[in-house]
């Protein structure tokens, strides 16, 4: 019985060093590469520890791209959408979950049936538009459409209904708080936790998206980082040591921000998938 | 509700009742406005102008000509157009398949009481989702360098094999690709896994333990069966996933987008903004969108059989 259970427990520990192993070598071995020179990278057998080239590897990125303005540009980008998102669909969501009005079923039901369309479908014609309104390599473009929402509608509505009691609204309504005041003076105290949720998605969702900034944002000032990063590896002439130093740096601070929080971030992208 | 004894009463309240109610509608309205008019000019429009723009021949730039279902004849006598399906098949299977097996796996050891040190392994676990797919692509595309100094050649030759070239060659492309979609969709796959394990009550193991179950037939018929709904959940999503596959081969391929490793979505992109053929493009995203939808269809159809 000991035997079995130290052979269980072996095995588990087993499986789970290989599995964490494996998530964090590219983490390492990306900063080995960011610090080492280009033939010491293209060598066998290939570097494993740190050299000595950290800071010029990362000068021939600043050579190479814009990476402190496409830095700024993502950080505008995610913070302004984010904000926005928070706003637009906490409002939105406390008029689903709390007033009555016509048609107010019908509504939610159609903002559910677009979480189903693949966003693709609609790229072509959003582009149009975009050029239509000479938004192109404006930030803009990005924060806009994406304020759209509709995954943030659905959880703010959800949220409100099962956190913010009829009670409450009816005796802030009697006192004579108007409608908006019992918004923002009652429901929003109330649902913080979803707000940090809804922003952790969102804030990750705007700061890794590629394929619309690749298609609005064409000129190098206004390209966020994922888009700047693709232009390291588009030269002729492939210098590893640069280009994994410009994905090292450009990584670094959102891991930062998740293992500080690691808690609400594991738990906020998985609550937000499983409840949906 | 509304009904009442006395008339004389009743006047004022109605009048107030209905003043409020007003206001209420009101408000309603204005507060899901800004969402509404932004999802009309950039959500719906464009879903529904696709559908138009699938049956024009347009270059972006001139006048629009209506063409029929030419498009689509086009497209689907385009072998690369099937390339691209069948690749972006390859991958989802390649890709996601082993995902949802290693995943219960890795949440099963992640969930044992036996196992210390299960932040540690939870965070190292998830840190590859937090990383951008870009990034992802880009360092997996060094490792994955056909060249014998390639870190994955690398560890090839110390078992003795041969350097594969994955950058060109028709498996070493999907496989690539599947790795780097795999690596970093694992530990998201495992967290909500684990969500699901957690919720099962403890009660269900202990009878099957007091029934003389073993380690195997509690995974079998106590936390599978009770997964069932999370299985569904992430086979769906990833499916979903898979089949808008775009940013790890257009990193990988870079410009060219090889045809061993395009998808549909880049097949798509590359009609529109390197060719200029609109109307090819959109009946791509339309196809694109039907093929979704049959297989959300049938994921339903399997997944209501299953639930019996």
């Amino acid at each position: 019985m000991l035997t079995k259970r130290f052979f269980s427990k072996f095995f588990l520990y087993l499986v789970l060093t290989i599995a964490a192993f494996l998530s964090i070598f590219p983490f390492y071995w990306m900063f080995v590469m960011a610090t080492n020179h280009n033939s010491v990278i293209n060598k066998v057998p290939p570097a494993m520890v740190p050299g000595p080239e950290l800071v010029t590897n990362f000068r021939n990125v600043l050579d190479t791209i814009d990476f402190f303005g496409a830095m700024g540009n993502s950080l505008i980008v995610a913070t302004v959408t984010t904000l926005g998102v928070l706003f637009l669909c906490s409002i939105a969501g406390f008029a689903f979950a709390k007033l009555e009005f016509k048609g107010k079923n019908i509504l939610f039901v159609a903002i559910l049936v677009t979480m189903m369309v693949p966003p693709q479908l609609g790229l072509i014609p959003q582009y149009i538009i975009i050029t239509k309104l000479h938004w192109l390599n404006q930030l803009k473009a990005i924060i806009v459409p994406g304020l759209i929402d509709a995954f943030g509608i659905f959880w703010m509505r959800q949220y409100i209904s099962s956190n913010v009691s009829d009670e409450l609204v009816d005796a802030a309504k009697i006192d004579g708080c108007s409608i908006f005041r019992v918004y923002w003076n009652i429901a929003v105290p109330i649902i913080i936790p979803a707000f940090a949720t809804l922003a952790i998605i969102k804030f990750m969702y705007v700061w890794n998206d590629f394929l619309w900034p690749l298609v609005v944002l064409r000129e190098q000032f206004s390209h966020t980082i994922q888009v700047a990063l693709r232009g390291l590896i588009d030269n002729y002439v492939r210098d590893n040591g640069m280009i994994l130093s410009g994905t090292f740096w450009a990584t670094v601070p959102l891991i930062i921000v998740f293992l500080l929080l690691n808690k609400l971030f594991i738990q906020s992208l998985s609550e937000g998938a499983v409840k949906s | 509700m509304e009904h009442s004894n006395s008339i004389t009463e009743e006047k004022p309240k109605k009048r107030l009742r209905f003043s409020e109610k007003r206001k209420e509608a009101i408000a309603g309205y204005t507060y899901i406005a800004p969402f509404f008019i932004l999802f009309l000019i950039f959500g719906l429009f464009p879903m529904i102008f696709s559908f138009y723009l699938g049956f024009q021949r347009w270059n972006g730039l001139g006048e629009m000509e209506f063409i029929g279902i030419q498009n689509f004849k086009w497209i689907l006598t385009d072998r690369i157009f099937w390339t691209s399906l069948y690749n972006t098949i390859i991958m989802w299977v390649l890709g996601t398949m082993p995902q949802l097996v290693i995943g219960i796996v890795l949440a099963y050891a992640l969930n044992s009481t036996l196992i210390k040190l299960k932040g540690f392994f939870r965070v190292s676990v998830f840190m590859p989702y937090v990383t951008s797919t870009v990034a992802v692509a880009i360092v997996f595309g060094v490792m994955f360098n056909s060249q014998d100094f390639g870190l994955m050649n690398n560890i090839l030759s110390l078992f003795g094999f041969d350097s594969v070239s994955w950058e060109t060659s028709n498996w070493g492309v999907k496989i690539a690709i599947s790795t780097m979609v795999f690596w970093r969709w694992i530990g998201y796959n495992t967290i909500i896994y684990l969500a699901g394990l957690q919720g099962i009550p403890n009660e269900l193991y202990e009878a099957a333990e007091i029934d003389g179950a073993t380690v195997w037939q509690k995974i079998f018929y106590v936390s599978l069966p009770m997964l069932r709904p999370i299985v569904i959940f992430l086979v769906f999503t990833t499916t979903i996933g898979a089949l808008q596959l775009f940013t790890e081969p257009l990193i990988f391929l870079g410009r060219g987008a090889r045809e061993e490793g395009i998808t549909v979505v880049l097949y798509l992109y590359r009609e529109a903004f390197n060719n200029q053929a609109f109307g090819p493009a959109s009946a791509t995203a339309i196809v694109l969108f039907i093929i979704i939808i049959l297989l959300s269809t049938i994921n339903v159809a399997i997944a209501n059989r299953v639930g019996r």
